[in-house]
């Protein structure tokens, strides 16, 4: 292993090499290397872009730009979940602006703010595709349904607590 | 109907949604037990690739991502004796209520994968690809498990059910840009960039599409409409209506994707979707999405079709209808629609980085007590400045909502203005974003 690659885990390493090998060309293969690096420690660390480019046979700069484009792809620090509460014209019409106040009340923070103890990071999402079930939120990778303040309370307060 | 998870088992009533609530339907022995894979097996076998070209031109099938081209022709402007070809699927769904892909692909995911592998055929595509929107996890699952089955099964990879016809498929994942769902930035996100619309000419993707290769771009429901077109014939699928998936949210009891024949009525759709809530009227609605100029009461009759909505100014887009009634507040509305194309601007070009910010910046001074008299004219004008000057249609999807509310809820507009009151203080996000001057 080259010394370029040493942050990148063995396993992740392996992936990438074979994320890549699907592409007839390799820069292809940078959004999925990215993501499967930030499954590995929830967001991406700078320091691991050189390993990335080294694997992929690209700039740095190319992977730092790309990195920044992608909302979902986390350049720095995140809770340990994620909160994407949709905030888009269905849910709105389902009372989502009274949801996001009660959100925001709750855990002191902003859109793309982690809380204080680092467990949640919060972000005021566009529509996430399930607006027949409005309002809604991604909590992670799970989705949850017509929220009312008592199930944001119930659901937050169980994850990762 | 409305496709609702309380009913288990085949959907006779449905076409494209018969199956999304059978249990088990994503597993394909379950799926090939409803008729799965038949189309394949009798396309590889008694068709060759022109006569499935044919059969899906000869539907009349047009595309159900937006621009509702028809599907047959897109087909035909890619050279078959071009060497490499590739076909992209559009599964990144983020137009805002929009969720009939969603649907399909967690209830039938094999449809899709089906789908993809008659058009393959058809254009001699050796590999397709599927862009899948990134926040759609259970799609990522179920449509990889049913690849890896296909795969099993030997109806993806080398040599498929023993002909010269061969086929990879990779499921690539979209990162959060809505952006990325127009076609051209597609291909930028798939090549590894970042997805910012590209010049069209010469970057028609028929010709200089994924690595500079002609590639056929669809949209995941009109990929799923090729089985039943070539089970059945173009003939019967015309006569289904055609099936056409209306994603139906907002004010209805029952909001869910509904299937129904192309140019259902609005009121139809939304008795469909359990109707409006008790001793509510309607108000308005996106027929298409929230790019769509908004209909409203004197609309409730229109024929929900290209045809019908194009003459009225507005467009059959993604077939998402939000439904609004008495209640809601227009100028709310229109102001989170702006925001949205706000922040999905990839901030190529000024009329839509500047525009989106600048009309947000003059609604939120509305909503928040701040507005002026002469703000409706800046809206106006603003909303003219930002039609057929941008570079992609993202930066043009403000006006359609600015100028429907200022056509018929200007009053609402005026309301807010004259409720004004300066000593109510700003919210801080709205000082932040001062409009960059001469845009
Ligand atoms: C800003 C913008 C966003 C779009 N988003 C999507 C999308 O999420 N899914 C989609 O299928 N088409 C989307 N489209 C339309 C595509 O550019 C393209 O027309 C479509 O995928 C072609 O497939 P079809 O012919 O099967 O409809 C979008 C277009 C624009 C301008
Ligand atoms: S119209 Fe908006 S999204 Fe489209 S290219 Fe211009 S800045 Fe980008
Ligand atoms: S608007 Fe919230 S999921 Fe679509």
């Amino acid at each position: 292993m080259t010394p370029e690659t040493h942050t990148l885990a063995p396993a992740a390493v392996a992936d990438i090499r074979e994320i890549k090998a699907r592409y007839p060309v390799a820069q292809s293969a940078l959004v999925p290397a990215l993501l499967r690096v930030q499954a590995e420690y929830g967001w991406v660390p700078p320091e691991t872009y050189d390993g990335i480019a080294e694997l992929l046979g690209l700039d740095t700069e190319v992977v730092a730009e790309v990195a920044s484009f992608y909302l979902l792809v986390f350049t720095a620090p995140v809770g340990r979940q994620v909160i994407q509460l949709c905030t888009n014209v269905s849910c709105l019409l389902a009372g989502a602006d009274a949801i996001q106040a009660h959100v925001e009340a709750k855990l002191g923070v902003k859109t793309r703010q982690t809380t204080a103890d680092g467990r949640f990071t919060y972000i005021v999402a566009e529509c996430l595709g399930a607006c027949e079930e409005a309002p809604c939120m991604l909590v992670g990778e799970k989705r949850y349904k017509r929220l009312t303040r008592e199930k944001v309370d119930e659901i937050l307060d169980r994850t990762d607590s | 109907m409305t496709q609702s998870p309380g009913t288990l088992g085949p959907d006779p009533t449905n076409v494209l949604l018969r199956h999304v609530n059978v249990p088990g339907q994503h597993d394909i022995d379950t799926y090939v037990a409803n008729g799965g894979y038949a189309a394949v097996h009798r396309a590889l076998k008694e068709m060759n690739p022109d006569e499935v070209v044919a059969a899906v031109d000869g539907s009349q099938l047009r595309g159900r991502g937006g621009a509702g081209f028809p599907t047959g022709r897109k087909w035909k402007f890619i050279n078959r004796n071009a060497p490499v070809k590739y076909l992209v699927v559009n599964a990144d769904e983020s137009e805002p209520g929009t969720f009939k892909d969603r649907t399909l692909l967690e209830g039938d995911p094999n449809l899709l994968v089906e789908g993809i592998i008659l058009t393959s055929y058809a254009l001699g595509v050796r590999n397709a690809f599927v862009y899948l929107r990134g926040e759609y996890y259970d799609c990522h699952r179920l449509l990889g498990g049913a690849i890896r089955q296909a795969y099993e099964r030997g109806l993806l990879g080398e040599r498929i059910l023993g002909t010269d016809f061969s086929l990879d498929l990779v499921v690539h994942p979209g990162a959060g840009a809505y952006i990325a769902g127009e076609e051209t930035a597609l291909l930028e996100s798939l090549e590894g960039r970042r997805a910012m619309p590209r010049l069209k000419p010469p970057y028609f993707p028929a010709v200089m599409g994924l690595y500079n290769k002609p590639t056929v771009l669809n949209n995941v429901e009109t990929l799923c409409c090729v089985p039943w077109i070539l089970n059945h014939g173009a003939e019967w699928w015309m006569q289904q209506g055609p099936p056409q998936l209306y994603s139906v949210s907002g004010h209805v009891q029952n909001p869910g994707v509904v299937e129904a024949p192309l140019g259902t009525t609005l009121r139809d759709l939304i008795d469909r979707a359990g109707g409006l809530r008790p001793g509510r009227t309607f108000k308005a609605c996106y027929p298409g999405g929230s790019s769509s100029r908004p209909l409203v009461a004197e609309h409730i009759d229109v024929a929900m079709n290209h045809e019908s909505l194009a003459k009225l100014g507005s467009m059959m887009g993604s077939g998402a209808v939000i439904i609004m009634d008495d209640t809601t507040d227009m100028v709310k509305v229109i102001a989170r629609v702006a925001e949205f194309y706000m922040e999905e601007s990839c901030g190529k070009c000024t009329p839509c980085r500047e525009g989106t910010r600048w009309v947000v910046q003059v609604l939120e001074r509305i909503l928040h007590g701040h507005g002026r008299p002469s703000d409706l004219d800046l809206l106006t004008h603003l909303s003219k400045n930002m039609t057929g000057t941008c570079f992609c249609p993202l930066g043009e999807s403000v006006p359609p909502s600015l100028n429907a509310g200022l056509a018929h809820f200007r009053n609402e507009f005026e309301a807010y203005i004259a409720r004004s009151n300066a000593a109510v203080p700003m919210p801080v996000r709205i000082k932040e974003s001062v409009p960059v001057a001469g845009s």
